[in-house]
């Protein structure tokens, strides 16, 4: 029977069938976050159990972590030093390899392991934290898990779990110039909603998908989650073996090409049945903004936000108080708002190449003088890599904070956040309320759009920030 | 954890629908890394008279003497629903419950239940409302029986699936369970290294 990529993965990791669609599932890689990895390892410990192969297992320091300079283990979240400690004690004790705070390799978790090998084509891999289905741009299964799982996959090297069911996105065409994955991401939200892809693994296809270098696909995966999916995966090519040979934890010699010729296995097969099947053209996608509290709330960059009860997906209720929350008004223009903040960060968009792209923005301008600008580089290898070219100068010059890397603002922990009603352009994910600060307003584009945006102080498109030539 | 094979105990009513995680357990009582220390903090917004207080509020029923020793709690339908944070489940397991009893559950937090030793009991409302009547009276959860029994007599059978129920009965979490399957997994993972040594570190290149 033609089976799909998925349908490949899951059943060369199925160690039992446990009834009912449910199996035991090899897990290849578990990766933790101070955030939520310290309580997994303690409460391991405390049930008397170890980490069954603390050799597959990574942790780094990036959700509470301080990424003003100079940072140290103490953290503006009242209990936030707390966790680093108890996550790297705990493991230290399990034998666990840490990325720590000084360590160049640190960074988001997400970032780290495509830049340092861990994710793997064809593996699986697992940490507690939604955002984990990025890693599936290069051609494994990764996904987001809760903290018992997280215990269960350190202490069996597996995990039951209920046979997800599959969707194919397929993106034919090509993305038009100035138009980003970002940009694409937003697009299929609006299209589709944030439960478009309830439960599912939806593997991204296409001619457009082929095209995508690794980083834009990461980008692409990363905001499955905000589609309800249960991962996202990109069958491997050549792009992602080129992307992968050499990495630190990457298969080396003869083992790597043993790697790439399983690799080459890893995709549909050209009958495949998918549960569920969307196609779009993507030389329909503009440059995006989302208007309202929920990702699905996107928009062209230059349409007005709805009317109220005009949204396709929301309620009129929850449209109000969308735009309530927001500050703005049915029909009312974005294009022009006044904003208060830019950020240029998160596990979606803070790669070296996303921080080129924004400086050729930034070069010889400066952020408007009401506007705070922060860049926060996805790993320490980002930041390290950019100060290398200079990059972090061009920020700077621009008046922009140019910060250690970690999640910093992409969520509000207890500690640093943006102001009540300030209005935030974003490159993260998530534009829930209060999500970069209480009463917060943030609305995500893509990092050429926030860079324009901090230099003009108000929405504008990025094309309004392209290098006069 | 402690088997549940039968217990008899207080149940504490607390009928609404869409008791939702952020009641059972608000974000800001969760203060510390690990499982434990949540106790205090559970239904915290209902329980004491101000937010972020531990001054009890009378009105709330685990705050009335007859219920203070409630191990099971009767509740509405959807109840563990919102945010999947497992915090919920273990608040309710370090504050002594042992079984909720409710039309429906939000099935993350069903299976959170079932990993930390609280038996998910699905009942119609009209049950769950029976045996609201019946409380402060203690009432038997019989798990082997798979049968709630009021202090009445009145019997009601309920469902719960195979695993879920094993793992509750033996005590056993999930991953004690899977252990079981310890021969299984190092066969796999013998054969597996063979198949694709590029995934195990060490392996030689
Ligand atoms: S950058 Fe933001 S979305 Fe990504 S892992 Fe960190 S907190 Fe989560």
């Amino acid at each position: 029977m033609a089976k799909t990529l998925f349908d490949k993965i899951w059943e060369a990791h199925r160690i039992a069938d446990l009834g009912d669609g449910a199996a035991l599932i090899a897990i290849d890689r578990v990766l933790l976050h101070e955030r939520t990895g310290g309580v997994a390892l303690q409460s391991l410990e405390s049930a008397g159990y170890s980490v069954l192969a603390p050799e597959r297992a990574f942790a780094t320091m990036d959700h509470v972590v301080d990424t003003r300079p100079g940072r140290t283990d103490e953290t503006l979240m009242p209990t936030g030093k707390n966790f680093i400690v108890a996550t790297r004690e705990a493991a230290k004790k399990a034998g666990i390899t840490m990325f720590d705070i000084g360590d160049p390799r640190q960074g988001i978790v997400h970032i780290i392991s495509p830049e340092q090998g861990i994710i793997q084509p064809g593996s699986t891999l697992v940490c507690p934290d939604s955002h984990t289905c990025s890693q599936g741009a290069l051609g494994g299964l990764a996904w987001g898990i809760g903290s018992s799982e997280a215990e269960h996959a350190l202490a069996t090297g597996t995990l039951r779990i209920q046979k997800p069911g599959t969707m194919r996105i397929t993106v034919s065409g090509q993305l038009s110039r100035g138009v980003t994955a970002k940009d694409l991401a937003l697009y299929i939200l609006e299209q589709i909603g944030a439960a478009g892809s309830r439960g599912l693994v939806v593997e991204y296809a296409g001619t457009a998908i082929a095209a995508l270098d690794v980083d834009q696909r990461l980008t692409l995966c990363n905001m499955a989650t905000e589609l309800g999916a249960f991962t996202a995966i990109i069958a491997p090519d050549d792009t992602t073996f080129a992307y992968l040979e050499g990495r630190p934890f990457s298969p080396q010699g003869a083992l790597w090409t043993q790697a790439v010729e399983a690799g080459r296995d890893l995709s549909s097969d050209d009958d495949a049945c998918f549960d569920r099947e969307w196609s779009m053209d993507a030389s329909d996608v503009a440059p995006m903004i989302t208007w309202g509290t929920s990702p699905q709330q996107a928009m062209r960059l230059g349409a007005p936000v709805p009317r109220t009860g005009d949204s396709p997906r929301d309620t009129a209720e929850a449209v109000v108080r969308a735009l309530d929350y927001m500050g703005l008004k049915p029909e009312q223009e974005i294009v022009g708002l006044k904003i208060d903040a830019a950020f240029i960060g998160s596990c979606t968009n803070s790669r070296v190449s996303d921080l080129r792209r924004v400086a050729e923005i930034l070069r010889g301008k400066h952020v408007a003088p009401h506007v705070r600008a922060i860049c926060v580089p996805g790993s320490s290898q980002v930041r390290i890599a950019a100060e290398a070219e200079g990059l972090h100068q061009v920020f700077l010059d621009a008046g922009f904070e140019w910060r250690e890397a970690g999640c910093s603002m992409c969520f509000y922990a207890g500690g640093e956040s943006f102001g009540p009603q300030e209005r935030v352009i974003s490159s993260t994910n998530r534009n829930f309320e209060s999500r970069q600060g209480p009463g917060t307003r943030t609305h995500l584009a893509s990092p050429e759009t926030v860079a324009a945006s901090a230099i003009a102080g108000r929405i504008v498109s990025p094309a309004h920030g392209e290098p006069s030539s | 954890m402690t088997p549940f094979t039968t217990c008899t105990a207080v149940a504490a009513p607390l009928l609404r629908d869409n008791v939702d995680t952020d009641a059972i357990i608000p974000s800001r009582e969760i203060k510390s890394v690990g499982k434990t220390g949540l106790e205090d903090g559970l239904f915290a917004g209902w329980r004491y008279t101000e937010i972020g207080g531990r001054e009890p509020d009378p009105g709330f029923i685990l705050n009335q003497a007859a219920y203070r020793d409630a191990q099971f709690l009767l509740s509405g339908t959807n109840f563990g629903c919102g945010s999947s944070r497992e915090h919920a489940a273990w608040a309710l397991a370090e504050y002594g419950f042992r079984a909720v009893v409710a039309p429906s559950f939000n099935p993350i937090f069903q299976g959170n239940c079932v990993r930390n030793g609280i038996v998910p009991v699905v009942q119609a409302a009209d049950v769950v409302a029976q045996l609201a009547d019946e409380a402060p009276e203690p009432m038997t959860i019989d798990l082997v029986a798979c049968e709630v029994r009021a202090a009445s007599g009145a019997t009601w059978s309920f469902e719960i699936g195979e695993e879920a129920r094993h793992m509750l009965l033996e005590g056993l979490d999930a991953i004690a369970l899977t252990l079981l399957r310890r021969a299984e997994i190092d066969a796999f993972l013998a054969d597996d290294r063979r198949r694709r040594p590029w995934i195990y570190p060490g392996a030689n290149g």
